[in-house]
């Protein structure tokens, strides 16, 4: 087996050296019952024209979004990543290399951390970020337990533009930590009143913004109202890219931002693996989960990085701890970072006014056609339409050509008739003109 | 001969090299996109104003600075790392080719199920191989990591009980030998969390467990292998014990690659245990992740599982995105967005493939092999924790460095000059002065003599009695010496700030 650089002999030469007889005397600890029962139907060894071959066979089976016009959003995003990028994140030395606990030999990836960590603060508008999480929808969840950590409540509100699985991930954590988490019902329209709603019992608010089905609000008053009652304004981003374009939550009056920066990261992926966003002000520091970078010097007063804080860590405090994360998603946050430094200030506002003019060149067309209305009267990228028909059935109309048109709201809301007909389309720099009129011109004979 | 001075701070291949913050060209970018098409906008009163403060560099600066970052750093593509319970192995470049196919990494989460029948197949591919190497009936695939494994355990554990009457259950006992994630994660799942003590030889002692299975008890956590590298003898009394008690066994796989393809857990009794596909199938760390942490679940478990589930319909697959519907009516809900971590699993599946049954355990043996024989190796001047054989890591304490003055991380420090990545040091908590070696299956004994000559070395100069300066310097000879950890957490520095006003008004973006 090619992975495995023992031979023969040398395991008899080692066995030797042990005082064993053989490999198997090793495991003399393990119960001679579940030993004698251990069977396993898997294939033998295989080699890597043939392992390549078997998952080639398994990857043509899907429909790839390069090889369809596609307009897919609802909180990942296809963009365009630099050949750059993936090389970079391909060397081996940050690949396969561990979390960096020994900072003598693990300054690159510090450094990358530490740029990443600023990089995020910047775009949020917040004052400090953390190396990352899971993804957007678990940091949401984490940012929840933060603002219960530090109101010392015991409930939260979420908004109905809110993406359902960040959400979801958050009610079904909270739960087990008797935490309350108030759920507003989809809010296609964008119109819920969340000032009324809050109490004094609220940890915090959750809002997204662009909002799942699109919508640009300024949450400024209500981050007035959320201090006012004493509760924190949670800010979720899943399209960070529209923060090339638009004022960021830290601006606006957000406690904690968290997001999913996979849409900046690489490919999609079918969803994971992703990176979590989590910002926040500086006098919350002591709550945040997640490890953190920072600044130091060695002994010889050169700069340097370390692991810091990491008395919040599982490792240190155990059940105490402000969260049980080890591993997290540096690599992805460095497939961030590495997008975000060849993207610089200018192309960064650039790619974002770039995504934003196909959104609305898509919405333009789109609202010209008949029994067709778009809901949101601002978005970033994507955009919410009332369809005069139920809108699964048209995606999947649409799939039969090749065209991948689009994410039905009701694949999250299967229990809310009313958002049957609610579709949410996606433009980016990947999408051509020719794309959007192929689209347009299919959506008119599918709708017809 | 002392080390010159140089007029650029670097030292031949040691390049120094600042921050992106600090070779900022204004208005630069490393990457050129079209022609924006001139649209009337509908940001509304969100859009934007103000400088971001991001700094422009071109491809070629951006490309060497990340050349340059990434020559600071140690990894297994350029030397033995034998950081105990992290499963540093050699990850196969086959599998990053296969993960970026572009019918693998360029589809979209809510494509039409249709459209996406090669994904799910991945998906229940991988799952199909876990469930039968643990004999488990089902697996969640939506963990992210190991600590959401175990988080995924203990959520399915409090439904079950709930679902049984049995919600007072509201402890957990977890071994003080555990990670430091089995009671952070207990505690995140509402639990209150119970040490119980290892006994001499390195396990759990059956007797104190006993004594602290009561009605309140949920669940015990352990570790097999454990964090002092030793296979739990009683685990299958201990799950009697348990299952006897109405609570569950909840296995955590940290340490699975030493038992891979050698025995069933289900036929120890285990009711839950997470695998984390970054240690034992070889998906690569990353510098801290991405990793993927599916749990297998007893028949009792299973119903309780997060959705997403891919469901096999026919000769096709579907998914079930919801709880409460469908085959998930029993389900707690979801704990991540998506799929889970879909590119590591083809990564995995990329592995498992290329291993196959027999490679797995052949892998398992050797890696055993590989850590006996540096438990054999070493004992010559070092002192082993416990009696052996060890399973797949070997776990020494510092009496060897009695009235040396030197101290364990002195000895970690001087294996960096050695160019070897240090094993984990002052883990587990139960050993005094730990050293926790793994070296996985994929170090050839070339590179397991090296390192045993570079230790034994170390060993000998320190109860020489005449180094210890010399190794309370070390190292010597890395991009960096010590750093001043006290310092940094005692003002953090969290971030890079402009010394001056970078807030201005937007400018239009060239």
């Amino acid at each position: 087996m090619r992975y495995l650089p023992l031979s023969e002999p040398q395991r008899r030469e080692m066995l030797g050296a042990i005082g064993a007889a053989s490999v198997d005397e090793l495991f003399r600890d393990l119960p001679k019952s579940a030993l004698a029962s251990a069977k396993f139907d898997l294939p033998n060894t295989a080699s890597e024209i043939e392992v390549e071959r078997s998952l080639s066979i398994m990857a043509a089976k899907n429909l790839n979004c390069g090889a369809a016009p596609s307009f897919l959003g609802a909180g990942n995003y296809r963009h365009h990543t630099p050949a750059s990028m993936d090389y970079l994140i391909q060397r081996g030395e940050f690949l396969t290399a561990y979390t960096p606990y020994q900072p003598e030999i693990s300054q690159g990836t510090l450094q990358a951390i530490f740029e990443f960590q600023t990089q995020v603060a910047l775009i949020t508008g917040m004052e400090i970020a953390n190396a990352s999480m899971y993804d957007g929808a678990t940091a949401c969840a984490e940012a929840v337990a933060m603002a219960c950590r530090i109101t010392k409540r015991t409930s939260a509100l979420v908004s109905g533009n809110v993406h359902p699985h960040y959400r979801d991930t958050t009610e079904t954590t909270m739960k087990f930590l008797d935490v309350a988490v108030e759920c507003l019902a989809p809010d296609p329209a964008g119109i819920e009143d969340l000032i009324g709603r809050i109490s004094p019992e609220h940890a915090c608010v959750v809002v997204q913004t662009p909002g799942f089905f699109g919508h640009l609000k300024n949450y400024a008053v209500l981050a007035e109202a959320c201090h006012k009652a004493g509760a924190l304004l949670v800010v979720c981003v899943t399209e960070p890219v529209s923060l090339g374009a638009i004022t960021p939550p830290g601006h606006i009056g957000a406690d904690i931002v968290v997001g999913e920066g996979q849409s900046l990261a690489g490919p999609m992926s079918f969803g994971g693996p992703g990176v979590g966003l989590f910002a926040t002000r500086e006098k919350f520091l002591r709550q945040m989960p997640g490890r953190l970078c920072g600044e130091t010097t060695d002994e010889d007063g050169r700069r340097g990085w370390v692991l810091t804080l990491s008395t919040r860590e599982q490792h240190i405090r155990r059940e105490k701890a402000t969260s049980n994360i080890c591993t997290n998603s540096g690599l992805i946050a460095l497939a961030f970072s590495t997008h975000m430094t060849l993207l610089g200030e200018a192309g960064f506002t650039r790619l974002a006014e770039l995504n934003h003019a196909m959104a609305v060149t898509l919405a333009e067309k789109v609202e010209k056609l008949p029994g067709v209305k778009i809901l949101s009267s601002t978005f970033f990228n994507e955009f919410a339409v009332l369809l005069p028909k139920k809108a699964e059935g048209v995606v999947e109309a649409l799939a039969k050509r090749r065209i991948l048109g689009g994410v039905p709201a009701s694949r999250f809301y299967p229990t809310y008739p009313e958002l049957a007909n609610v579709l949410l389309l996606t433009a980016t720099e990947t999408n051509t003109a020719a794309d959007i009129d192929t689209l347009v011109g299919a959506l008119k004979e599918v709708l017809a | 001969m002392t080390i010159p001075t140089t007029a650029s701070g670097n030292r031949g291949l040691q390049l120094e090299q600042g921050l992106i913050f600090e070779q900022n060209t204004p208005g630069m970018s490393g990457v050129d996109l079209p022609a924006v098409p001139k649209v009337a906008d509908r940001l509304g009163d969100m859009k934007s104003t103000k400088n971001i403060g991001l700094p422009g560099m071109s491809e070629p600066d951006v490309v060497r600075h990340y050349t340059r970052l990434s020559q600071k750093n140690y990894s297994i593509d350029s030397g033995f790392y034998p950081l105990g319970s992290c499963t540093m192995k050699h990850n196969p470049r086959l599998n990053e080719k296969m993960a970026r196919l572009p019918g693998f990494a360029d589809i979209h989460p809510f494509q039409p199920v249709s459209t996406i029948q090669g994904a799910l197949e991945l998906i229940d591919t991988c799952a199909h191989w876990l469930k039968t190497l643990t004999g488990m009936t089902a697996v969640a695939m939506s963990p992210a990591a190991g600590a959401h494994g175990e988080l995924c355990g203990l959520m399915c554990i409090k439904s079950a009980h709930e679902a049984n009457g049995q919600g007072h259950r509201k402890t957990i006992l977890v071994p003080e030998s555990a990670h430091g994630t089995n009671p952070a994660t207990a505690a995140l799942c509402g639990y209150a969390v119970e040490s119980i003590p290892a006994n001499a030889e390195g396990r759990v002692d059956v007797a104190a467990l006993r004594a602290h299975l009561r009605p309140e008890i949920a669940a015990v956590m352990i570790t097999n292998p454990n964090t002092c590298g030793l296979f739990e003898r009683d685990c299958i009394a201990i799950a009697e014990a348990v299952h006897e008690a109405g609570a569950y066994f909840y296995m955590d796989g940290a340490n699975y690659n030493a038992i891979v393809a050698r025995l069933r857990i289900a036929d120890l009794g285990v009711d839950a245990m997470h695998i984390n596909l970054h240690k034992t199938f070889s998906t690569p760390h990353g510098g801290g992740g991405p990793g993927a942490g599916p749990t297998v679940l007893s028949a009792k478990l299973a119903p309780f599982a997060p959705v997403p589930m891919v469901i096999k319909v026919g000769e096709g697959f579907d998914v079930e995105e919801h709880a409460g519907h469908g085959t998930a009516t029993q389900s707690y809900g979801r704990m991540k967005g998506y799929h889970g971590q879909f590119g590591v699993f083809v990564r995995a599946v990329s592995y498992m493939m290329a291993m196959g049954g027999d490679g797995l355990k052949q892998a398992s043996g050797d890696a055993v092999l590989n850590a006996n024989y540096l438990l054999a190796r070493l004992s010559e001047e070092l002192t082993p924790a416990f009696e052996g054989p060890c399973m797949h890591e070997a776990v020494f304490d510092d009496r060897f460095l009695k009235g040396t003055g030197v101290t364990t991380l002195d000895i970690a420090k001087a294996l960096i000059d050695e160019g070897v990545h240090p094993p984990t040091m002052y883990f587990p908590l139960v050993v005094h002065g730990a050293l926790l070696m793994e070296p996985t299956e994929t170090e050839s004994k070339a590179t397991l003599d090296g390192f045993i000559a570079s230790l034994l070395h170390l060993a000998r100069k320190a109860k020489s009695g005449t180094a210890e300066a010399e190794f309370k310097a070390a190292p010597m000879l890395s991009p960096r010496r010590r750093l001043d950890e006290t310092k940094a957490a005692r003002k953090p520095i969290l971030r890079w700030l402009p010394s001056s006003d970078s807030n201005g008004t937007r400018q239009a973006a060239e």
